[in-house]
């Protein structure tokens, strides 16, 4: 791969390239984590674009915790580099943080400040010059709805109330990348629903990175998904094309259930399973889809069609795929190919 | 220097805000008081040991003074112990790594956050023997020699106690590691009565023994240096154990 770099022409890239690079908000590169003997994280490559909201997936212990203190600056990796915002975290530590707001699993509140004294405070640490603070105080305090608590104790609002002072922290001084940590744990139905809705606006604004072990909240936010797997990045993509990415079966069940003979007949068709009470799976050819088809045929023939529906592969099966011990080596394997 | 201001008055609100520093401070005003009285009540009794070589200022105030320390002692690592392992504890340490402050910048910060209290133990300890002005003259020199004295061992106690806070969790621990920690230099006194070299390189290290001539009203610039150098080794290694954590 890095071949391939240095020896690419370089004047058809400049362009191109310009145009990202303006765009990256965060770049890790290689980035490994070692705690003694066990690696946390391995060789983990991460770009960020400019309104971009990011889902860090994985089953516990797989390092997303790990990742995100690292690209905070909280941790210091053992191999690799993180650039925020075009700026070394490394060899410039203070003007990378500067681009980032960071929420880590803990809300880091002092119970013992209102809420007012708490965001004051984060504001004149993150540098937000003293005439502004009072603005951007108000502008935090709206967007993550805490203008009705701002004069009460931090330690005696609810845990919900708690993540959105937490988040409010994090984005009270505009920064280009912000990072949630499970901002969503211990919240009630509703407050879930709030701080997505958050976090959806601040991805209008910001880059945001955000991890988290339930499937539909990455779903619900996110443009994009990384699963993690012991330390290792298994799957990185768009998160639209895992659902639109097509179908290769498509599942039907009949209540009368209809002729062998004529259920090969459709076009598209290459196979078929019978899996018992009335339910046929057709594995197709690519592209197409013979939906319609069955439909006509099954009105036409009364089989009583009660259910028919392309098998999309979603997030959720493309996780247990990647994360599951006994089928990732082929997996990880196939990936790296196409890569 | 205006994040250091910043996380300082923060650190100081929250010292003030926690019960702690208002019990610490009545504890300490209630047993200051009641040595100050008995050794007013001492110096009125007795006038025929008084000559002209030992004054109020200095039966009352270095007595005072010279009392105060082993209160500070005991004190200083229970307003030390909080300042890293409990912000470590609820993981509020976070906040102040993922700023863009530096090490330096959060260490010194905490450390003048703290600094607000020991003025204001400091301004306890003043206020009473200053009281006597009502009624007599006082040696104010003298007074101010042993308050001056207070602060810079003050200061030690603090920067040790910060230290071994940011070694652990657990703030009873820090608590109980600092006053060791703070004992045994203390004690180091001890071992300064031996003869020769290792005596006098015990005397030099020992905590007491710097606060001993400002008690006095003896300005020497030497235990100035030492208490200064204390607390910055301390706050240095602050910064050292803070920088080893994130690697």
């Amino acid at each position: 791969m890095a071949a391939w770099v240095t020896t690419a022409p370089s004047g058809v890239k400049t362009t191109s390239e310009d145009l990202m690079e303006n765009d990256i908000l965060i770049e890790a590169r290689a980035l490994s984590r070692r705690y003694g003997a066990t690696a946390a994280v391995s060789d983990l490559n991460l770009t960020l674009r400019k309104g971009e909201i990011l889902g860090l997936l994985g089953p516990n212990g797989a390092g997303k915790s790990t990742t995100m203190k690292m690209l905070a600056g909280v941790l210091a990796p053992t191999g690799g580099s993180v650039r925020i915002n075009g700026i070394s975290l490394s060899a410039d530590a203070r003007g990378a943080k500067r681009n980032l707001g960071y929420l880590p699993e803990q809300p880091p509140v002092y119970p013992e400040l209102t809420v007012d004294e708490y965001l004051r405070y984060c504001a004149g640490l993150h540098g937000v010059a003293s005439s502004a603070r009072a603005a951007a105080m108000q502008r935090a305090k709206q967007s993550c709805g805490l203008t009705d608590v701002a004069g009460r104790l931090i330690g005696n609002l609810s845990k919900g109330y708690q993540q959105r002072v937490g988040i409010a922290q994090a984005i009270i001084h505009r920064p280009a990348v912000v990072i949630l940590d499970e901002p969503t744990v211990g919240l009630d139905p509703i407050q879930i629903r709030e701080i997505r809705t958050l976090i959806k606006e601040l991805g209008e604004e910001h880059s945001v990175i955000l991890s988290s072990h339930i499937l539909p909240e990455i779903q619900a936010v996110c443009s994009r998904v990384m699963i993690i797997n012991k330390g290792h990045a298994v799957y990185s993509e768009p998160l639209k094309e895992a659902g639109t990415e097509g179908f290769s079966t498509v599942l039907a069940t009949f209540r009368n259930a209809p002729p062998v003979s004529s259920l090969g007949s459709f076009a598209g068709v290459k196979s078929f399973d019978a899996l018992g009470g009335g339910q046929v799976r057709f594995h197709l050819a690519d592209g197409a889809d013979p939906r319609e088809a069955i439909a006509d045929a099954a009105v036409r023939g009364s089989w009583g069609l009660i259910e028919l529906r392309a098998e999309i592969r979603t997030l959720e099966e493309i996780f247990v795929v990647l994360t599951s011990g006994e089928r990732l080596e082929p997996t990880a394997s196939t990936l790296k190919e196409a890569a | 220097m205006p994040t250091v201001l910043t996380i300082a008055g923060t650190e100081a609100r929250r010292i003030f805000v926690s019960p702690l520093a208002w019990a610490v401070l009545a504890v300490v005003q209630a047993i200051v008081g009641f040595i100050f009285l008995n050794l007013l009540l001492d110096y009125a009794g007795h006038p025929a040991d008084n000559d002209q070589y030992v004054g109020m200022s200095d039966y009352i105030g270095g007595g005072l003074y010279g009392f105060a320390t082993i209160l500070l002692l005991l004190i200083m690592p229970l307003l030390t112990m909080r300042l890293f392992a409990e912000e470590r504890k609820t993981g509020s340490l976070t906040l102040l790594l993922s700023s863009p402050a530096s090490l330096i910048e959060i260490v010194l910060g905490k450390f003048l956050g703290l600094g607000v209290f020991m003025l204001a133990t400091l301004a306890l300890m003043a206020l009473m023997p200053l009281t006597l002005l009502a009624g007599t003259n006082l040696d104010l020199g003298r007074i101010g020699a042993g308050l001056f004295g207070l602060l810079l061992l003050m200061s030690a106690f603090g920067s040790a106690g910060l230290f071994v806070s940011t070694l652990t969790k657990e703030p009873t621990i820090a608590a109980v590691v600092s006053f060791g920690l703070l004992l045994v230099v203390w004690l180091f006194g001890v071992l300064g009565t031996r003869s020769g070299i290792v005596g006098d390189v015990f005397t030099y290290l020992s905590l007491i023994g710097h606060f001993e001539n400002l008690r006095r009203g003896i300005f020497n610039s030497a235990d100035i240096v030492y208490y200064l150098l204390f607390t910055m080794l301390f706050l240095w290694l602050a910064v050292l154990r803070l920088d080893s954590e994130r690697a």
